[in-house]
Parts: structure tokens; sequence; C-alpha cells
């Protein structure tokens, strides 16, 4: 009878053990998640400092076109949402769905980059480059720091869509998509800092 | 937390609602904020604090309809760490500029 209660009891313990670390890996990506947030905020304390200081050269005003930063704004708002649809699907076990939900969220992000990549282009080759002045150091900084976490979700994303193709949903790839919706959507709430501060506030 | 955050969060994933309310809520502060931008009349005071409340707004939608994040037992600790980390960003946002443009001012 004793070997019967301890070794259910040790199975409840392995199980457990077992939750308790995918519960870890949540709540460590989590603190992980809120350590950028401070080297974020680090940026935009300088953006803030800097904003101002255009050197003789072009200032947010000739800079910024206000109706394509929307369309950026959206193309990321909606990735966040089919990102949502995405994971409604993996717990519905759908992979298909899933699939076309998760193709949908990394063509958006890859049209948020596109427009971004494009905008720095046109940028530098009008002589705003980030050596021009203090705003525009800190405004590639800030601005790139954002596009390089979009990059590295989207390329994050591609190899899940790999994964979920190659493995299927297990334990694993379940935890992993949890972790990659997390960083998703806060990449999204640091975009909303950007635009309102960065953009918005620049140009009035 | 997270058999307890993954429960809560399957709870809230498996339905569409929250993303739509969401979504809805997102744009509507979206389009507020460039709408404000937009119409060129507001002074500048008034479009700062105009703007500020509604992207704090809209970071709240966000953590609230996409990231699930409410005041259970189970999340408890996330909610700590986020609010933990919004005091750090205000001090080091606000101290910078506070520092930065009062010897500003003195240099002048």
């Amino acid at each position: 009878m004793s070997t019967t209660i301890s070794s259910s009891s040790a199975a409840h313990a392995i199980e457990h053990g077992h939750a308790d670390h995918s519960e870890i890996k949540t709540f460590g990506f989590w603190i992980y998640l809120m350590t950028d947030l401070i080297l974020f905020s680090t940026f935009f304390a300088t953006f803030a400092v800097l904003c101002k200081n255009y050197a003789g050269g072009p200032g947010a005003k000739e800079l910024f076109d206000v109706p394509s930063v929307f369309v950026e704004t959206m193309l990321l708002l909606v990735s966040s949402v089919t990102f949502g649809f995405a994971m409604i699907a993996l717990n519905k076990d759908n992979k298909k769905q899933m699939l076309t939900f998760m193709v949908i969220t990394g063509l958006l992000g890859l049209g948020f980059l596109g427009m971004e990549v494009n905008e720095f282009a046109h940028m530098i080759a009008e002589g705003a480059g980030p050596d021009r002045s203090g705003f525009l150091s800190a405004f590639f900084t800030l601005v790139g720091f954002h596009g390089l976490h979009v990059t590295f979700g989207t390329l994050w994303l591609i190899v899940m869509m790999i994964q979920i193709v190659k493995m299927g949903f297990t334990t694993g790839v379940k935890s992993r998509l949890v972790r990659l919706s997390l960083f998703w959507h806060f990449l999204d709430i640091v975009w909303v800092g950007v635009f309102t501060f960065v953009y918005l506030l620049g140009v009035i | 937390m997270s058999s307890t955050y993954n429960e809560a969060a399957e709870a809230s994933h498996s339905n569409y609602k929250s993303y739509i309310i969401g979504f809805a809520l997102a744009t509507l502060f979206t389009l507020g904020s460039f709408a404000f931008v937009m119409i060129d009349q507001v002074p500048k005071k008034v479009a700062f604090f105009g703007l500020s409340i509604a992207a704090v707004l809209q970071m709240l939608v966000h953590v609230r309809y996409f990231l699930h994040l409410d005041n259970s037992r189970e999340q408890r600790w996330n909610v700590f760490l986020l609010v933990f980390t919004a005091v750090l960003v205000f001090i080091f946002v606000g101290g910078t500029i506070w520092v930065m443009y009062s010897l500003n001012s003195r240099m002048m």
C-alpha cells in the first residue's frame, strides 16, 4: 500500500513539477519583457531630451508622414488581433486555421517592416540619416530598436510555423507559442508609445 | 502562474469577443489621436495631455484584451511586475526629462 501511495504521489510530484516548469518559463519570459520595457524607456527618455536638437537639419514636421504612420499602426494592430485568432485556433487544435492566421500575422508584420525600411531609406537618401542631428540619432535608435524587435518576432513566427508543420502541437511548441504571443502583443504596446510620443507629438 | 495563467489565457483565448472588443477600443483611441493631430487646431499643451492620456488608455486596453491580464489571483505576480516596471519607467523617463529641461533652462 505504501508503495502505491508513494508511487502515485511521486507521479503527482512529477506532473506537478512539469507544470511548475512551464509556469516558470512563462513568468521568466514576462520578466524579460519587463526588462525590455525598461530598455525601451531609456531610449524614450533619450529621445525626449534630444527631440528638438535639429542642429540646423530637418525637423519632425518636414520628415514625418502622418498618414503612412497611421497605416503602419493599423498593420501592427491588426496583426495583434490575427495572432490572437491564431491562439484561439491553437486551443481548438485546428492546425490549418492556426497556420492561416500565423501567415496573415507574418505578412502584416512584414508589411510594417517594409514601410519602416522604406521610410528610413527615404530619410537617409534625403540626407536625414542618424548622423545628421541629435534628434535623428535618437529617432533612428528608438524606432530602429523597435523595428529590430519586430524583425526577430517575425523570424520567430516563421520558425514556429515550421515547428507546427514538422512537430505538430506538442507541449513544447504550445508553450513557445504562448511566449511568442506575449512578445508580439508587447511590441504592439511599445508601438503605441512610439507613434504617440515620437510621431504625433513631433508634428503638432 | 502558468498552469493557472494558461488556463486563464485559454479561457479568454477561446472566444473572439475579447479580441474584437480590444480591437474596437484600440482603433478608437488610435483614430482619436491621429484625428487630434490632423485637425491641427488644438493648442499644444492640450494636444500633449490629450495624446498622452489616449496612449496610456490604449496601452491598458492592449494589456487587458490582448495580454489578458486581470486582477485574478493567478496573475497577481504578472500584474505586480508590470506595475513595478511602470514605476521604474516613470522614474527613468520623468526624472531624465525633469533634470535635462531644468539644466537646459539654467544654461540659457
